[in-house]
C-alpha cells in the first residue's frame, strides 16, 4: 500500500512542480510590467516598487523563493492590483464560498446519482431506467454554464422561488441554484456509470447464488451488488471534482458569489499575474491531490489491483 | 446475409469471377452499411451537414455585418430588436443592436472551426507520438506517456486561460492552447492499440521482409488504426467545442467584434432577464444542436467500426 502511495506520489509532485513551473514563467513572459502606468516614474521608485515584490533578482531565484514561500509557508505574495491585499487574502475570503457549495453539489451528485442508477437498474426498464438514461443523455449536451442561465430562468424570473445570485453569507436560498447547477451534469453520469456497473453485477453468478439461498432483495443488493459495483463511479470521481473545480469558475461568476472563481477570472481581467498564478497552482493542486485520492480509494477498494 | 452470398455465388458459378471483386466487404464498405443502418447517427450526419451549410450559404441572406449597430433598435431592442422577416434580423438583435443571425453563424463556423482544428492536431500528433511510443516500446515508450501523465495531469483550463491572458486573446492563441491538449487522449489510445498491432503476423512479416521502423509504422500500422482514430476524433470535436464555449463564456475567448457560440450564449444569459430570450435561445439551439448530433455520429461510427461488436 505505502509502495502504491509513494508510486503516485512520484508522478503527482512532479506535476505539481511542473505546473508551478510552467506557469511561473508564463507570467514572466508576460509582454508589458503590472506597475506600468501612464505617468513617468523616476527609475529610482521604480527599483523600490521592485524590491518591495522581489523582483530586482534573478528569475531563477525568484522562482526558488516562490516554491519555497508557497510549499513550506503556503504564502503566495502579495498581489499585484491591490496594493493591501495578498494573495492569500483573496483565497482565504473566496475559497470557503467556493469550498461550500462544491461540497455540497459533489456530496448530492454522488449520493442522488448513485441511487437513481442502483434504483435504474434493479428495475430495469422502468420510469426510474428511463428518466436516468435520458437525463445522461441531456446531461451530456447541456454544460454548466448553460445549466445556470436555463435554472435561473425557471426558478427565478418565472417562478420566482429562488435568487437568481449573490451570496448572503451562504443562506440556503443562494445555495440551492449553484449546487444544483454544478450537480446536475455529474450526477446524471454518476447514475449512468452506476446503473451499467450494477446491471453487469447484478448479471453475475455470485448474486444468483445469493439470491438462490433465499436473501431478501434489499440484502443482494446492500450487501453484495453495491460495493463491487461501484468501483467504476470510484474512479469517475477523480474527474467530477476536476468538473467540479473548474466548473465553479463559471458558477462564481454567473451566480455572483463571490467564490474563488470570480476572484480568478477578475484578477485575469485586470492583469493581476500573482493573483492568477496563486489561484493556478492552488487549484492545480486540489485536482492532483483529489486524483491521487481516488486513486489510493480505488486500490483499496478493489482487491484485484496489485499494490 | 453472409449465407445469401453463398449461395448466390454457388448458383451463378460463370458470372461470379466477374462480381466478386466489385462486391468485395472490406472494413470501411462493412462498417458504411452499419452506419446508414443506425438512424440516430444518419439523421444526426444529415443535421450536422444541413448546419455547416447553413454557415456556408447563410451569410449571403444577412442583411447586416456582424458589428453593423441597427441604429434603429438601439434602446428598444425588447421591441424593435425581435426576431422579424422586416427589419432583416432573423434572429433578432443582440443587446447593442447588432444582428444576431450574422452573429450566430459567426459564432457556429469559430465553433465548428476550434472543434475540427483541435481534433486534426489530435490526430495527427497523436497518432504519431502514440504509434512511435507503442511500436519502440521500452525505456522510450515509458518516457513518452509517463510526459503525457503529468501533462494530463495539469488543470489545462488554467494553463489555457494562463496562456491567452499572457499572450494575448487570438484565434493563433485559441488554436494553439487547445492543440496543446487535444492530442494526449488520443496518444493514449493510438499507443494501446499500436502494442496490440505490433505482434500481428503482418507487421512481423513486413519486419522480416526489412522494412525500415518508419515505413513499418506509416505502411502497416496506422493504416490499421485509423478507424479507431476516426472515432475518437469524433468524439473530440464536441470536447473542444465545449472547451472554446468554456473560455468564451468566462469573456477569455474570441476578442470583440468576432463572437463564438459560448460569447453568445453568455451574452444572452446576461440578458434574458430584460425579456429578450431569443439572444440566449439562438445560439443554445446551435450549440446543442451540434454537440448532440456529434455525439451520436461519433456513437454510431464506433458501433460501425470497433470489431468487437462484430
Amino acid at each position: 500500500m505505502i509502495q502504491f502511495i509513494l508510486k503516485r506520489l512520484a508522478v503527482a509532485i512532479p506535476t505539481l512542480l511542473v505546473l508551478i513551473v510552467v506557469s511561473f514563467f508564463l507570467m514572466k513572459m508576460a509582454p508589458g510590467n503590472p506597475f506600468a502606468g501612464e505617468k513617468t516614474v523616476p527609475q529610482s521608485v521604480l527599483d523600490n516598487i521592485y524590491a518591495r515584490y522581489g523582483l530586482d533578482k534573478p528569475e531563477w531565484q525568484q522562482l526558488a523563493e516562490y516554491i519555497y514561500n508557497v510549499v513550506f509557508r503556503f504564502d503566495f505574495g502579495p498581489s499585484f492590483q491591490y496594493r493591501d491585499r495578498t494573495v492569500n487574502d483573496i483565497i482565504a475570503q473566496g475559497f470557503p464560498v467556493t469550498f461550500t457549495y462544491g461540497a455540497w453539489a459533489f456530496v448530492a451528485a454522488s449520493v442522488i446519482g448513485i441511487a437513481l442508477g442502483v434504483v435504474a437498474a434493479v428495475r430495469q426498464n422502468s420510469w426510474a431506467d428511463y428518466l436516468s438514461v435520458g437525463f445522461s443523455i441531456g446531461a451530456q449536451v447541456v454544460p454548466n454554464f448553460v445549466m445556470a442561465p436555463i435554472l435561473v430562468l425557471v426558478f427565478t424570473l418565472w417562478l420566482r422561488w429562488l435568487p437568481g445570485g449573490g451570496w448572503n453569507g451562504g443562506h440556503w436560498s443562494n445555495v440551492v441554484l449553484p449546487v444544483v447547477a454544478l450537480a446536475t451534469s455529474y450526477f446524471a453520469n454518476i447514475a449512468r456509470i452506476t446503473r451499467s456497473s450494477m446491471l453487469e453485477v447484478l448479471g453475475s453468478n455470485y448474486i444468483r447464488t445469493a439470491r438462490a439461498k433465499g436473501l431478501p432483495g434489499w440484502k443482494v443488493i446492500f450487501g453484495h451488488a453495491l460495493r463491487p459495483a461501484l468501483l467504476p463511479v470510484v474512479s469517475y470521481l477523480g474527474p467530477v471534482f476536476v468538473g467540479m473545480v473548474t466548473g465553479s469558475v463559471v458558477i462564481d461568476l454567473y451566480f455572483s458569489t463571490g467564490g474563488i472563481g470570480q476572484a480568478f477570472v477578475n484578477s485575469a481581467l485586470n492583469r493581476d499575474y500573482s493573483t492568477i498564478l496563486g489561484i493556478t497552482i492552488l487549484l492545480g493542486a486540489l485536482t492532483i491531490t483529489a486524483n491521487l485520492v481516488v486513486d489510493v480509494l480505488y486500490a483499496w477498494i478493489d482487491p484485484k489491483i496489485e499494490l | 446475409m453472409l449465407a445469401d452470398n453463398r449461395i448466390k455465388t454457388v448458383t451463378s458459378l460463370e458470372a461470379a469471377p466477374a462480381e466478386l471483386p466489385t462486391k468485395g466487404r472490406s472494413l470501411w464498405r462493412d462498417a458504411g452499411r452499419r452506419f446508414m443502418a443506425n438512424k440516430a447517427a444518419l439523421t444526426s450526419l444529415i443535421v450536422l451537414i444541413g448546419v455547416v451549410l447553413f454557415t456556408i450559404v447563410g451569410p449571403y441572406f444577412a442583411k447586416w455585418s456582424i458589428e453593423k449597430v441597427d441604429w434603429s433598435v438601439v434602446g428598444n431592442v425588447l421591441h424593435a430588436g425581435a426576431p422579424s422577416l422586416e427589419t432583416g434580423h432573423y434572429f433578432g438583435t443582440d443587446e447593442v443592436g447588432r444582428d444576431l443571425y450574422s452573429r450566430v453563424i459567426q459564432g457556429t463556423q469559430i465553433s465548428l472551426l476550434v472543434g475540427l482544428v483541435g481534433s486534426a492536431i489530435a490526430v495527427i500528433v497523436g497518432t504519431i507520438y502514440g504509434a512511435v511510443a507503442g511500436y519502440f516500446g521500452g525505456r522510450l515508450d515509458s518516457a513518452m506517456m509517463r510526459l503525457v501523465d503529468i501533462i494530463y495531469s495539469i488543470p489545462y483550463m488554467f494553463i489555457l486561460i494562463l496562456l491567452l491572458i499572457v499572450f494575448g486573446r487570438s484565434f493563433i492563441m485559441l488554436f494553439v492552447g487547445i492543440g496543446l491538449i487535444s492530442w494526449l487522449g488520443m496518444s493514449r489510445v493510438v499507443r494501446g492499440q499500436t502494442l496490440t498491432l505490433k505482434n500481428r503476423e503482418f507487421v512481423e512479416a513486413a519486419i522480416a521482409t526489412g522494412s525500415k521502423p518508419r515505413d513499418v509504422i506509416f505502411r502497416h500500422i496506422v493504416p490499421n488504426l485509423l478507424g479507431i482514430v476516426a472515432i475518437y476524433a469524433t468524439l473530440l470535436v464536441p470536447e473542444m467545442i465545449l472547451l472554446e464555449s468554456f473560455i468564451s463564456f468566462l469573456g477569455l475567448g474570441v476578442q470583440e467584434p468576432n463572437t463564438s457560440l459560448g460569447a453568445l450564449i453568455s451574452e444572452g444569459a446576461q440578458t434574458m432577464q430584460y425579456g429578450t430570450y431569443w439572444q440566449l435561445a439562438f445560439p443554445l439551439v446551435f450549440f446543442i444542436t451540434i454537440l448532440f448530433t456529434f455525439f451520436f455520429v461519433g456513437d454510431g461510427l464506433r458501433d460501425a467500426l470497433d470489431p468487437k461488436d462484430r
